[in-house]
């Protein structure tokens, strides 16, 4: 092998860390060329439409689909029963969260649907508008049962039980004792205590999930287009409960219009639709349509915590005692299981602080709603809204400011490595940094001063911040270890083509984040090879090296590094044959700008265009006992630690209307350290496009439900999300504590933004409504909730 | 039950992107399926079907509508232009570059008509500031940017153009 100095990424001449570079795979989505699943049509495609449960619990007596099989176009009409006898049902639960049950799902309701929305029949016809057609004329006998919707009741002793073989709803529980809490609040100068409800939202991904199905049974291989975050993962889950090796199911991700988690789950409409392929033989589309998203989606969040914090006197934070509870549904999703998000809230309450006694109980029940699952920023929200309110007001108890409060609190940046009271490891975080940082950005005397003036004339302005950490980047401890199909490496195959191009392959996807930029830019840097002669292949596991997909901001952290591990391996292999071409040393040889140079001078020597030419068509022309290889794959996997931790501090300024209720954003600002940062831009973008989601959380998003179970809000029109004209502009600050392990040092920076936002609005607007008294802790907070805490309205 | 079983197709000719076409559909169809399905027209998107995304604005006679809230019948005789037509034409290079400079597109499904609506302001008010291209652009759902990236491109845009 070639013995060329060992140099890092970050010593690299011409080097594109840390710079702002468009992203490679823009232009086609600019000029409307993106191929997003919906766009592709295959010969003799069918469509696929559900007809799905009016009832949020209900049996089917009988289902008489005669009509709609007779209607035109209808190519098959299909019950669960039917689609179940193709596929083994799949169990959502992981072992590592001890106790977790939940019972074998199946694509679609067999006897009894079990929320409003649960897919039942299947309709296959020449095109959508027929598919819907017939699905009108399915007739169905059902028995309206007793619901248990209201998650706060379903543990009740009269609460109708979902699954009879448990007894009761109770889907799991967790807690976590550390220390001598009740110790602490005896000793305490202050306590403080809240009720927290946080609203079930959901992703509203532009573009709905999207798949094409597509059986050949004469090679026994199934083909899936899909819009989706893990190739790989589908690929295993279609294999396993089709009954396929993994190497018959090839899953194809071409652009996707969004994802945020949603995309990264098994839902049953999607695996019926694999099956409808199978008993069809034809390819098999299906697209939901936005009212059905809204009950077939995953949807997030929804908690109601009772909450406590010790304080002394001198404002630190003695203890933490929580109460969550959070209602999943009817099954705990699979694979990914619906215990994660209550996990995190428990992992990650107080996280930035130094706090010694800690008490939380979770508990996660099934109801008749839709699932709950992972969805962007995953459980942060919630414990940075929990916890930021909390020290807000026990700030206020204390008669201390909200800053200082922090200040005092927050975990030494000098104290690195440690662990939090509740076991998480931290590598290296920056809070007091980034606290710095954020008030050299903000004049906050000056927002004090402003304040104070505009109160004189009935004008209410608050400022909240909100301290975070953010999960990113994780280990096989997140689900491996649990025994889920989900692989925490990634893998990037680098190859030098015979012009001297580089063809990058990698297992993460791209839905807009820039994971192809990243890819691009540390390739580029690791070779030596400017960004226009990279080709970036994502999104089809026929072609791609075997990884986990993008979610839990992953992609940067992970097949980042195996980007410059492969680039590493690829350069000694080019600087090895240029070597024997040159007759030169390897070691005295370095790539520059497409063309291998002397190390020494810069002066090139020969382009990689004539390195690939000679490897490939005149190999005659080297040594006889030589073989070059101009192709390298690396995987990366994190070891060191279990989540590469960032950490983030958010400040929101909003003035809220007294009369009417609504909040406005005046300004907002983040600091947010994600380690090596390898596009400014693209990282600035997605703490801003973070930020406005967690803002849709904080004050507009909501899935208003009535007491049977009926979804009530579920369109566009209804379910309120962020608009442009409401929201502010976003100024961004980085700190750069780099992730030690790996050689390129970057962490995530996807989610928090959103799991930042709610805890920095929630104390604005409480610090706007403090001189009325009122007092705000509950998500969205819509103009009629400020309202009733203004006691304004019933 | 539906009415289109019963109602034979009607020919819709329109002059899409330049060219003229003509197709007979089922008369309840609408515009954007209509360029999707049967002009396989992909750059219009549906996000929505009612109205209130904008992923499917395409520019009919002129005027920004929403694909999903027109008939394909209705777009008889009318002149069309989708992303893609406006595209081509290099009416919106400008504005793409900026998109493409600024990151203003993430995960671009609703860029086609985030750009759509965006080259009707630049046409009337280049010179609108950043509250008035926030309010322009308020119809169309964006999840991944936050918007700022957008309202900057758009800014900028009108800036240049003003120069000129």
């Amino acid at each position: 092998m070639a013995d060329s100095p060992v140099v890092t990424v970050h010593d690299r001449p011409n080097s594109y860390i840390g710079r702002s570079v468009p992203r490679p795979n823009v232009q086609r989505l600019l000029h409307g060329r993106g191929t997003f699943t919906d766009d592709i049509k295959l010969p003799r495609m069918v469509h696929a439409a559900y007809l799905r449960s009016p009832f949020a619990h209900a049996d089917i007596k009988s289902i008489n689909a005669d009509a709609a099989k007779a209607a035109p176009g209808v190519a098959g009409v299909f019950t669960g029963k039917e689609i179940a006898e193709l596929c083994e049902p799949y169990v959502g639960v992981l072992t590592h969260l001890e106790g977790m049950r939940s019972p074998p799902q199946y694509p679609m309701a067999i006897d009894r649907a079990r929320w409003q929305g649960e897919p039942v029949v299947a309709v296959v016809a020449e095109t959508r508008a027929q598919a819907e057609d017939a699905v009108e004329l399915v007739e169905v006998d059902w028995a309206e049962l007793p619901a248990a919707c209201d998650m706060s009741a379903a543990l009740d002793a009269d609460a109708p039980v979902i699954h009879e073989e448990y007894g009761n709803n109770l889907c799991w529980e967790r807690i976590v004792d550390e220390g001598d809490v009740d110790a602490a609040f005896d000793q305490a100068a202050v306590v403080v205590e809240d009720e927290f409800t946080f609203g079930r939202h959901t992703g509203v991904t532009l573009e709905p999930r999207s798949i094409i199905s597509s059986w050949d049974p004469s090679e026994e291989q199934l083909t899936v287009y899909m819009s989706t975050q893990g190739p790989h993962m589908l690929q295993a889950i279609f294999a396993k409960h089709f009954g396929l090796e993994e190497h018959r199911v090839r899953v194809i991700c071409k652009d996707v219009g969004g994802a945020f988690g949603i995309k990264v789950h098994t839902y049953g409409d999607e695996i019926a639709t694999a099956a409808l392929t199978m008993l069809l033989k034809r390819p098999v589309k299906f697209i939901p349509d936005r009212m059905e998203s809204f009950t077939a989606d995953i949807h997030a969040r929804h908690h109601t915590i009772k909450a406590r914090m010790a304080v002394a006197g001198d404002g630190k934070i003695l203890a933490i005692d929580f109460d969550d509870l959070t209602g999943i549904g009817p099954y705990s999703m699979y694979p990914r299981s619906s215990g994660i998000e209550i996990n995190q809230v428990l992992n990650l309450t107080g996280g930035p602080y130094t706090i010694e006694n800690y008490r939380a109980r979770g508990r996660v029940v099934f109801q008749n709603k839709p699932l709950m699952c992972q969805y962007r920023a995953v459980g942060h929200p919630i414990a940075t809204a929990m916890q930021e309110a909390l020290v807000d007001h026990a700030a206020q108890a204390l008669g201390m400011d909200v800053v200082e409060i922090r200040a005092r609190n927050l975990i030494p940046d000098d104290a690195y490595p440690t662990k939090s009271v509740t076991g998480m490891l931290f590598d290296k975080l920056s809070h007091h940094a980034a606290k710095d940082k954020l008030l050299g950005m903000v004049d906050y005397a000056g927002l004090r001063a402003d304040q104070e003036t505009a109160r004189e004339s009935g004008i209410y302005r608050g400022i909240g911040f909100a301290c975070m950490i953010e999960v990113t980047s994780p280990s096989p401890m997140f689900y491996g270890v649990g025994g889920a199909p989900i692989s925490a490496q990634d893998g990037v195959t680098l190859r030098l083509d015979a012009k001297g191009n580089l063809i990058v392959a990698s297992g993460v996807t791209e839905q807009g984040q820039g994971a192809e930029a990243v890819l691009s830019q540390v390739a580029a840097t690791a070779v030596g090879v400017t960004p226009d002669k990279i080709k970036i292949i994502t999104g089809d596991t026929e072609i791609t090296p075997y990884g986990g997909g993008t979610w839990a901001s992953r992609g940067t952290g992970i097949a980042g590094e195996a980007a410059a591990q492969a680039g590493h391996a690829l350069r000694d292999q080019i600087l090895e044959v240029a070597g024997i071409m040159l007759q030169s040393e390897p070691r005295k040889l370095d790539i520059r700008d497409n063309a291998v140079v002397d190390t020494d001078t810069g002066n090139e020597r020969i382009s990689l265009a004539e390195v690939g030419r000679v490897v490939y068509y005149r190999a005659d022309t080297l040594p006889k006992d030589y073989q070059s290889e101009l192709i390298a794959t690396r995987h990366h996997v994190p070891k060191k630690f279990p989540f590469a931790f960032t950490n983030g501090i958010h400040c929101s300024h909003v003035e809220v209307d007294v009369d009417t209720g609504m909040v406005k954003l005046l300004n907002y600002w983040v600091v947010e350290d994600c380690g090596t940062v390898i596009n400014p831009l693209l990282v600035e973008e997605q703490v801003r496009g973070g930020v406005i989601q967690g803002i849709g959380g904080a004050l507009y998003e909501e899935c208003l439900y009535s007491d049977e179970g009926q979804l009530l809000n579920g369109n566009l029109a209804d379910y309120l999300v962020p608009m442009a004209a409401e929201m502010p502009d976003i100024e961004v600050g980085h700190v750069t504590s780099p992730n030690s392990d790996s050689e390129l040092g970057a962490k995530g920076a996807g989610e928090g933004g959103t799991g930042g936002a709610p805890a920095a609005i929630l104390n604005a607007v409480n610090d706007a409504l403090l001189p009325l008294g009122a007092r705000l802790t509950v998500n969205p907070m819509t103009p009629e909730r400020v309202l009733r805490a203004l006691g304004k309205t019933e | 039950m539906p009415d289109s079983i019963d109602i034979p197709p009607v020919v819709v000719t329109a002059t899409v992107n330049g060219e003229r076409v003509s197709r007979a559909v089922e008369p309840r169809m609408n515009l954007v399926d209509f360029l999707r399905e049967e002009l396989e027209l992909t750059g219009s998107h549906i996000g929505c079907e009612h109205g209130v995304c904008g992923a499917c604005t395409v520019r009919v006679d002129g005027t920004i509508v929403r694909g999903c809230l027109m008939l394909a019948v209705q777009a008889d005789g009318a002149q069309v232009l989708t992303i893609e037509g406006l595209s081509e034409s290099g009416e919106i290079a400008d504005l793409q570059e900026n998109f493409k400079t600024r990151n203003a597109a993430q995960c671009g499904f609703c860029t086609p008509g985030m750009l759509m609506t965006a080259a009707e302001l630049l046409a009337e008010n280049p010179g609108a500031g950043r509250t008035e291209i926030r309010e322009h652009i308020s119809g169309n759902f964006c999840r991944c940017t936050g918007y700022q990236a957008i309202v900057d491109a758009i800014e900028e845009t009108g800036k240049n153009r003003g120069e000129k």
